[in-house]
């Protein structure tokens, strides 16, 4: 019963907050809607009990890219007039791909047909059970390879973002850190003694 | 006595749920009254290593100067208005501190808090405490966009950015814990490293300890990298705008993440309950009562953890912004990858811990 209650409180936070995302006027509303969702999406597979991969989504998501999108979005000087500018004139091109995206959905859900007796959840697993476990053992036997190639892809995504961004400009006064750390004080100091001087 | 044992017979009978409810309430209890007396310590110990005496003039039920400070601290901010500022964004400025105070209260349910018991063992544990603490940074980025003010905004990005890219070096630290333990179980960690305190993880891991300890004190923002508060260029960071209360719970945030970070250091490198002597011979204190686990040896690491805290802050001065952002990214993380690399050949030659694989 609890499980059942549960799924449908996050499902009503999860719809409402997907939805706000596209609704909300202000930029910063609608990524902080989107962490919502993922957090929300996150309990969802926790009543699945896909406890690494709700874990996951949050550090992921949540800790790392959304915070990178709302400083993006934080720091946009957004003008709402000329973002609203080109509604009307796109429009078809966006109810063009709600609909692809809706009959595809509804294509997926329909053949499986509707229901909670037919979506029924996994079944309980014991508690000794581990789901990090399980699926490390899956990832680096059966899918090592698909695994591997994934983390070279995002290697080179990087490597390519920072190439892509990465520039010198001539002339630019830069601080070279690790000459000042190693720097002594030995070598910038010479102290000399000397006897007083007396004033004639 | 016999009331006692009556007493415990009828604890254990109650339903896990209920008892879970009670250890919590009673750990957040303790861990908020920890916080007004860690920031008591904080000012004697700098007091003392500054040859000053600290606060001694509130005394708590007329003994002990000083023991009523944090009360009379917490009355005043409490009876503080709290402005907020005309044109700020009034649901989020709220919630923000908010956001930075929870997480480092819900992570300690996985923290072992005693021999084999935390309030919620789950199996991804280590995970589950990488996650709560980098939602840390959201509190920091609304409560300075909220403002709606220069200052805070630009000590906001300051403080996310450097939170977010010592967040990198903090998980690669725990990868060599986790390779150690062959586990995410909190609980299990610290049980792997039983048999004294020279093979608990510190010993094989002390690079990744290193790089675990600054990555913990630059994550809290405290001293030496407390830039999101650097006052003569920002005024005072993200949380300028913020008066009374709302501006204390981000103080409590601070120190309730400085306890579970030296709790959690505890937990990954000194063996979290275990005591130092276990497994020792009987004439080097093996078989007395110092030898037995308990929650009294991690109470007391956290003490020690915690004083490093208040040490750097009395002796080291502030970093300037880009060394922070090279020690983070281009010094420790190297060295964590580096470390991990040693430990992979450790492994494979059934070297230290990994003797038994």
């Amino acid at each position: 019963m609890l499980p059942l209650i549960l799924f449908y409180v996050f499902g009503t936070i999860l719809v409402a907050a997907a939805l706000a995302v596209i609704v909300a006027r202000n930029p910063v509303y609608s990524a902080l809607c989107l962490v919502l969702c993922f957090v929300t999406s996150a309990g969802l597979w926790l009543l699945i009990e896909a406890e690494f991969l709700a874990i996951v989504l949050v550090l992921v998501y949540v800790g790392a890219v959304m915070v990178l999108f709302l400083f993006v979005v934080m720091m946009l000087d957004i003008n709402l007039e000329e973002l609203r500018s080109g509604f009307t004139r796109f429009a078809w091109l966006g109810w063009i791909t709600a609909g692809v995206i809706v009959f595809e959905v509804a294509g997926v859900v329909v053949t499986r047909k509707l229901g909670l007796d037919v979506m029924r959840g996994p079944v309980p697993l014991l508690s000794s059970y581990s789901n990090t476990q399980e699926l490390g053992a899956l990832l680096y036997s059966k899918y090592a390879y698909p695994f591997e190639i994934a983390a070279m892809l995002l290697l080179v995504a990087i490597v390519a973002a920072i190439a892509l961004t990465l520039r010198h400009r001539r002339g630019l006064k830069v601080q070279n850190i690790s000459r000042q750390v190693a720097a002594r004080a030995s070598e910038r100091v010479r102290l000399v003694k000397m006897d007083a001087e007396r004033r004639e | 006595m016999s009331t006692l044992k009556q007493l415990g017979a009828l604890w254990a009978q109650l339903p896990s749920y209920v008892q879970s409810t009670v250890f919590t309430l009673v750990l957040t209890v303790v861990l908020i009254l920890s916080v007004a007396y860690l920031t008591l310590w904080e000012r004697k110990v700098i007091g003392w290593m500054q040859v000053r005496i600290g606060p001694n003039r509130v005394r708590l039920f007329g003994l002990l100067p000083g023991w009523g400070q944090p009360f009379a601290d917490v009355i005043k901010l409490l009876i503080k208005e709290i402005v907020i500022p005309a044109r700020a964004n009034k649901i989020l400025f709220r919630l923000a501190p908010l956001i930075t105070l929870v997480p480092a209260f819900a992570a300690w349910a996985v923290v072992p808090i005693a021999p084999h018991y935390a309030i919620a063992n789950i199996d991804a544990g280590l995970l589950y405490v990488l996650s709560l603490t980098s939602m840390g940074v959201y509190g920091v980025i609304l409560a300075g966009w909220s403002s709606n003010s220069k200052y805070a905004f630009l000590g906001a990005m300051r403080s996310a950015a450097q939170m977010v890219a010592y967040e990198i070096a903090m998980g690669f630290a725990l990868v060599g814990v986790l390779m150690v333990a062959g586990s995410l179980n909190l609980g299990t960690i610290v049980a792997r490293q039983h048999g004294g305190a020279l093979s608990w993880n510190w010993s094989w891991l002390l690079p990744l300890l290193v790089v675990y300890f600054i990555s913990g004190v630059a994550e809290t923002n405290r001293a030496p990298f407390d830039v999101a508060e650097g006052e003569s260029e920002i005024v005072a960071g993200f949380h300028v705008e913020y008066s009374g209360m709302a501006f204390a719970l981000f103080f409590l945030a601070e120190y309730a993440n400085m306890i579970l970070i030296a709790g959690l250091t505890a937990v990954f490198f000194f063996g979290g309950w275990l005591s130092p002597l276990d497994g020792y011979p009987a004439w080097l204190g093996g078989a007395s009562v110092l030898a037995l686990p308990g929650t009294h040896w991690l109470v007391f690491k956290i003490f020690v953890l915690l004083f490093l805290f208040l040490w750097f802050r009395a002796t080291f001065p502030r970093y300037r912004y880009d060394q922070i952002m090279r020690l983070g990214w281009k010094v420790l993380i190297p060295i964590t990858l580096v470390w991990i690399a040693v430990e992979c050949l450790l492994s494979w030659y059934h070297v230290g811990p990994w003797k038994a694989l």
